[in-house]
């Protein structure tokens, strides 16, 4: 009955003085020998921004996902369509996410692995700054509940 | 009946083993984040940015390019604009230009700019963003040790104006205010009699600034 339980399961929130949170997602139902997408909601709090994962100036450092090897294989992960704002810094608009983004990962599901309640762990790693200020670089754990049948 | 109370244990224990692992993983709001910036210790509690002012620097020992180590006592004697930042910061560049403008026009008259990069990465990531930015002023390279003895540098660029006597003069976190603003506090510390440049530079008092929307 408690494994049944349709409780949302939180992946990673920032702690401390983090400008970004991970909203709280829904248990990922995936087949042996199939596939299913995950999508991480990401909210921003106003005024600031994080760089896109192709942020198009190298010396920044650019948002990125990425899974452990089991029990799932972490396909593509999709990065949204990032806004080019040009900010005071920069002679160039940079490209960046502000506010609510989301980054989805195509997961496929081995037919050996083991059916039951299992987790998926990834890290995000992004930096966050405003007009006048830069956060240090942070990289959050990620952790996806996962029911394989 | 022993047998059933046994059964019963077991699967009450096992109940709570998945309850523990639910909550550790379900509940609502929980981080569960690690984060890689160290906490800061007590040594960082005893020193908050904000009440720095008129307090000596704290003390630091870093290398430079060269890899020359450089104390805050190789300055005495000068007033210091002392910067913490990182080649990732897009706020920093727009600072880096005033200051190696300050470098140029101050340096004759006892003024050191001194740039403390927190890059993770390293002289890899530093020495190409010098390069490229043409900085004429000294650098080196931050460690946790230093964040630490600075309050924690929650923000970059993290600017603080050092007056003669090696006290904080004023503490600017982000780009706080404009080069003119940072130019006249300059020549204040620079212009103060010497025994009394904390108290002289009236204005730095002033100056703690923290812009954002934090």
């Amino acid at each position: 009955m408690l494994l049944a339980a349709p409780w949302p399961c939180l992946h990673a929130q920032a702690p401390g003085n983090s400008v970004l949170n991970i909203a709280p997602a829904t248990r990922l139902t995936i087949q042996r020998g199939g596939a299913a997408d995950f999508t991480l909601k990401a909210e921003l709090q106003p005024g600031f921004h994080v760089n896109s994962n192709m942020p198009g100036d190298d010396y920044l450092i650019p948002i990125r996902l990425t899974w452990n090897k089991d029990p799932l294989e972490a396909g593509q992960v999709s990065y949204p369509k990032p806004q080019m704002e040009k900010l005071s810094f920069s002679p160039n608009p940079i490209s960046v996410y502000t506010g609510t983004f989301e980054i989805a990962t195509h997961f496929k599901a081995p037919a050996s692995a083991m059916p039951g309640m299992a987790f998926m762990n990834g890290k995000l790693r992004y930096q966050a700054c405003n007009n006048k200020e830069c956060l240090p670089p942070r990289t959050v754990d990620v952790r996806v509940t996962l029911d394989i049948q | 009946m022993s047998k059933t109370v046994s059964v019963i244990g077991v699967g009450l224990a096992l109940a709570c083993a998945l309850l523990w692992t639910g909550c550790s993983d379900f509940g609502p709001a929980k981080p569960a984040a690690k984060v890689e910036k160290k906490a800061p210790d007590q040594t960082a509690a005893q020193f908050v940015l904000k009440d720095a002012v008129g307090q000596p620097m704290p003390e630091f020992k870093l290398k430079d390019a060269d890899g020359q180590t450089v104390h805050p006592a190789d300055y005495k004697g000068k007033v210091m604009l002392l910067d913490f930042w990182a080649t990732w910061c897009g706020p920093c560049k727009i600072e880096i230009p005033w200051f190696m403008d300050f470098e140029r026009q101050f340096k004759d008259q006892g003024f050191a700019v001194v740039g403390v990069s927190m890059d993770e990465d390293g002289w890899t990531a530093i020495k190409p963003y010098v390069r490229d930015m043409k900085m004429n002023y000294r650098i080196l390279l931050g460690n946790d040790a230093v964040s630490t003895a600075y309050g924690g540098l929650d923000s970059l660029p993290t600017t603080l104006l050092i007056d003669r006597q090696g006290k904080i003069a004023s503490v600017h976190v982000g780009v706080s205010m404009g080069k003119e603003e940072f130019k006249n506090a300059i020549v204040q510390l620079l212009n103060a009699p010497r025994a009394n440049a904390a108290v002289a530079s009236g204005r730095a008092l002033a100056l703690l600034a923290r812009p954002g929307a934090r």
